[in-house]
């Protein structure tokens, strides 16, 4: 991956080392700032042609929408909650806020429409006790159907989905975020170094990636999260430094092996550069490329994970995609299926949609980095 | 090949050793030793208490625990389980390891040849209308919410439609005063269809010299139809069939669920294995060779996409265990994943290492059995 100069060398934010050479200060402010303006150019130029090479893939486009989407959804949720929502934080907070939908419905010994009308039995369960048949009485509706209110509905706790699904977005990409960051960043240097030292270090570090392989992943985060009271951060660090030790890294030494071969690393290594000096200046550049397509393959599995465990109610987390349908199904709405649908589908569909948007971009993403793919 | 399994052997024996160093350490570091659960446990009388304190090495130092907790293991001895006191786990595992077992391996082998199947055929139709259906879908399924997933299914199949059973292993009303243990029949059942399974790879082993093609897998479909019809009689015959009939009906949508996010895993695999393939030289030999095409795609490309597909499966089996865990719950399937998550719902701490480890040794397995069969798929290996 030559043709990038702009990853090859440092990246243009870095400072070169202090000038104390003896040479003019100003020549070299002036310099910096040319290198500086070439480097961005190149940058530019490069980002372009990846780009276009980017968006020729239908696919891509339609995942970097869908998570555009989600994005909107994620920011707007503390803007309405400051505006909008502002005098009424306690029925549209998405944890503790609580609005029974009122209707009126009338008692009768015989139900033949469920919808306005109930028996006596049901409406003593109500409150109503001293309610007798041919009364209107108002019964607090949870969860209620879509509203004006409530544009798609409350839960079975009385709160409101819409304002959930908004907040569920801001964790999922906090979730997918650390956990890939983490990830991407521990797998290119633990590639890195494992191919460029070789010897006992690659095989321990080789080794220890083919045991977290083996691990049956879910079963022990069940068991850890029952143990410790695992939160949001703390399980995208867990899924983080699992993914970036475990299979990522095997795959991004693959690619690191194939740079150190390359005749520039020789150069540098001729021209007196340390070890530390080449695997972070001369591989890990020419490797993050295929890390940042595995850091869209990671944000995936993380967010599906985290929802997993959501559902069984194992995690320390307030709210989350996982965590609705985890209300809707322990309180009993698994099969009720259209007459609640709000419950069970927007939730279920949006971790679907997000897992499948970065699944989308790194595949796209996958044609443009990947040696083996790239159109040349 | 037998020294090569002997290696393999060894080094699972010492990889579980460690996963369960890891185990062990992993209980020793939460909040309150095993002890205390002990103690503030009122079911357990204080002399069992002190018996079982003896059992696991308590009053030992940690080297002492350590080595008492990896012995205990190879012993099948995983203490006491909390909540079904005084019933051993390895009792309560043991009858809930055929089923995890079943579930797991029809889910699996199900997705495999389907997936298999169908990424050949999408991969040598490429650019059809087929292929992009199949992609799309492959795609949406490999990403789906798995537990969302299984709740639709359950919702559609068995709620609305009302085909299969609202989850569970048996219908109790079907089992009031049968004559024989649900575990009974259930094995007779594993027995039958262990057999069948063997008489059908017997017969594809014998018939695979066939050159016609075409005589070959109608021989071959006879055989098995064949098959099909002595065991549907045996169970015709048996005063079982009735509970075998209840069992079979409640395990159709499980499997089938878990299979269908398999197997949209696998054709996607298989399809871009198989591209691959078809870009190889000797692709190009055969065909300028003038053999007829389908032999081209299932002899000389299939055969080869096929080992890519096959080492996937070792980096496959976590999710297949994960899946499972989350099917058995959805579907209230009474395996050993559901016994692990009731367990660590309740802090039933015996029952839920015991489950933990069991699951490990199955995925242990599982990777040393298709590393078996990856040596007798590539000739490579086989024959060096």
């Amino acid at each position: 991956m030559a043709d990038q100069p702009s990853n090859v060398d440092s990246p243009p934010s870095e400072q070169p080392e202090s000038p104390d050479i003896g040479i003019v200060v100003e020549d070299i402010e002036l310099t910096r700032g040319q290198i500086i303006r070439t480097r961005l150019k190149l940058a530019w130029r490069s980002f372009r042609k990846n780009w276009s090479l980017f968006a020729e893939n239908k696919i891509g486009i339609v995942g970097l929408g869908i998570i555009a989407i989600f994005g909107l959804m994620a920011i707007a949720h503390p803007i309405l909650m400051a505006t909008v929502w502002s005098d009424k934080k306690d029925i549209y907070d998405p944890v503790i806020g609580t609005d029974a939908v009122i209707v009126e419905k009338v008692v009768v010994v015989e139900v033949t429409d469920p919808e306005t009308q109930l028996t006596l039995q049901e409406a003593q369960l109500e409150g109503e006790l001293f309610a007798s048949p041919g009364d209107i009485v108002e019964i607090p509706l949870a969860p209620a159907p879509p509203s004006r209110d409530h544009l798609l509905g409350t839960d079975p706790l009385g709160r409101d989905i819409l304002s959930q699904l908004m907040f569920g977005a801001r964790a999922a990409f906090t979730l997918g975020i650390v956990a890939a960051l983490v990830t991407t960043v521990l797998a290119t240097l633990v590639g890195s170094v494992a191919a460029y030292h070789g010897g006992l270090v690659d095989t321990w570090l080789m080794r220890q990636a083919d045991l977290i392989l083996l691990m049956p992943l879910l079963p022990l985060l069940i068991v850890v999260a029952a143990f410790y009271q695992v939160g949001l951060i703390g399980l995208a660090l867990i899924l983080g430094i699992l993914g970036g030790l475990g299979g990522t890294a095997i795959i991004l030494k693959s690619q690191a092996l194939a740079v150190k071969v390359k005749p520039f690393i020789d150069a540098a290594r001729v021209a007196g550069g340390s070890s530390r000096h080449i695997i972070l200046r001369h591989v890990v550049p020419n490797v993050l490329p295929l890390s940042f397509l595995y850091m869209m393959f990671e944000v995936t599995a993380a967010i599906l994970t985290e929802a997993t465990l959501s559902f069984f109610g194992l995690l320390d987390i307030e709210m989350s995609w996982g965590i609705m349908i985890n209300t809707a199904h322990t309180q009993g709405y698994t099969l009720s299926g259209l007459g609640t649908w709000w419950l069970l589908l927007p939730a279920g569909l949006a971790v679907t949609f997000m897992g499948f948007a970065f699944f989308l971009v790194g595949r796209a993403a996958d044609e443009v980095v990947n040696p083996r793919l790239r159109a040349r | 090949m037998l020294k090569f399994i002997g290696r393999r052997l060894l080094q699972m024996a010492f990889l579980f050793v460690l996963f369960l160093t890891i185990l062990f350490f992993l209980l020793q570091a939460q909040p309150g030793d095993i002890s205390s659960q002990f103690v503030g446990n009122p079911e357990i009388p204080p002399e069992a208490k002190e018996i079982l304190r003896e059992r696991l090495g308590l009053n030992e130092s940690l080297w002492g625990q350590y080595t008492t907790f990896i012995i205990n293991f190879f012993k099948l001895d995983f203490g006491v389980s909390f909540t079904e006191y005084p019933r051993e786990v390895s009792d309560i595992l043991l009858s809930r390891l055929p089923r995890t077992v079943v579930l797991f391996l029809t889910a699996t082998l199900l997705a495999y040849w389907m997936g298999f199947a169908t990424g050949k055929l999408v991969a040598w139709r490429r650019n059809t209308k087929l292929e992009h259906v199949v992609t799309v879908t492959g795609i949406f399924l490999y990403t789906v919410f798995y537990p969302w997933f299984a709740i639709m299914m359950l919702w559609i199949f068995a709620a609305n439609l009302g085909w299969f059973p609202v989850g569970k292993f048996i219908t109790p009303s079907v089992w009031n005063n049968a004559p024989f243990e649900a575990n009974q029949v259930f094995n007779r059942m594993i027995v039958v269809a262990v057999l069948f399974a063997l008489f059908v790879g017997v017969v594809w082993y014998l018939t695979r010299r066939i050159g016609d093609l075409d005589r070959r897998k109608w021989l071959r479909r006879g055989i098995a139809a064949g098959g099909l019809v002595v065991v549907a009689f045996y169970w015709m015959g048996s005063d079982m069939r009735t509970y075998a009939a209840d069992i079979a009906h409640h395990t159709v949508l499980p499997v089938v669920t878990l299979a269908l996010v398999f197997f949209a895993q696998i054709t996607l695999l298989t399809r871009s294995s198989m591209l691959e393939t078809l870009r190889e030289d000797y692709i190009l030999t055969a065909r300028a060779k003038g053999i007829p095409e389908r032999v081209v795609r299932d002899r000389h490309a299939a055969r080869n996409a096929l080992l890519p597909v096959t080492t996937s499966f070792v980096l496959a089996l976590a999710a297949v265990i994960g899946g499972g865990i989350v099917t058995e719950s959805i579907f209230s399937w009474p395996g050993i994943g559901l016994a692990l998550l009731n367990a660590v719902l309740v802090e039933d701490i015996p029952l839920a290492i015991g489950g933990l480890a069991l699951i490990g040794l199955l995925s242990l397995v599982g990777h040393l059995i298709v590393d078996i069969l990856y040596t007798f798929l590539d000739p490579r290996i086989r024959y060096s």
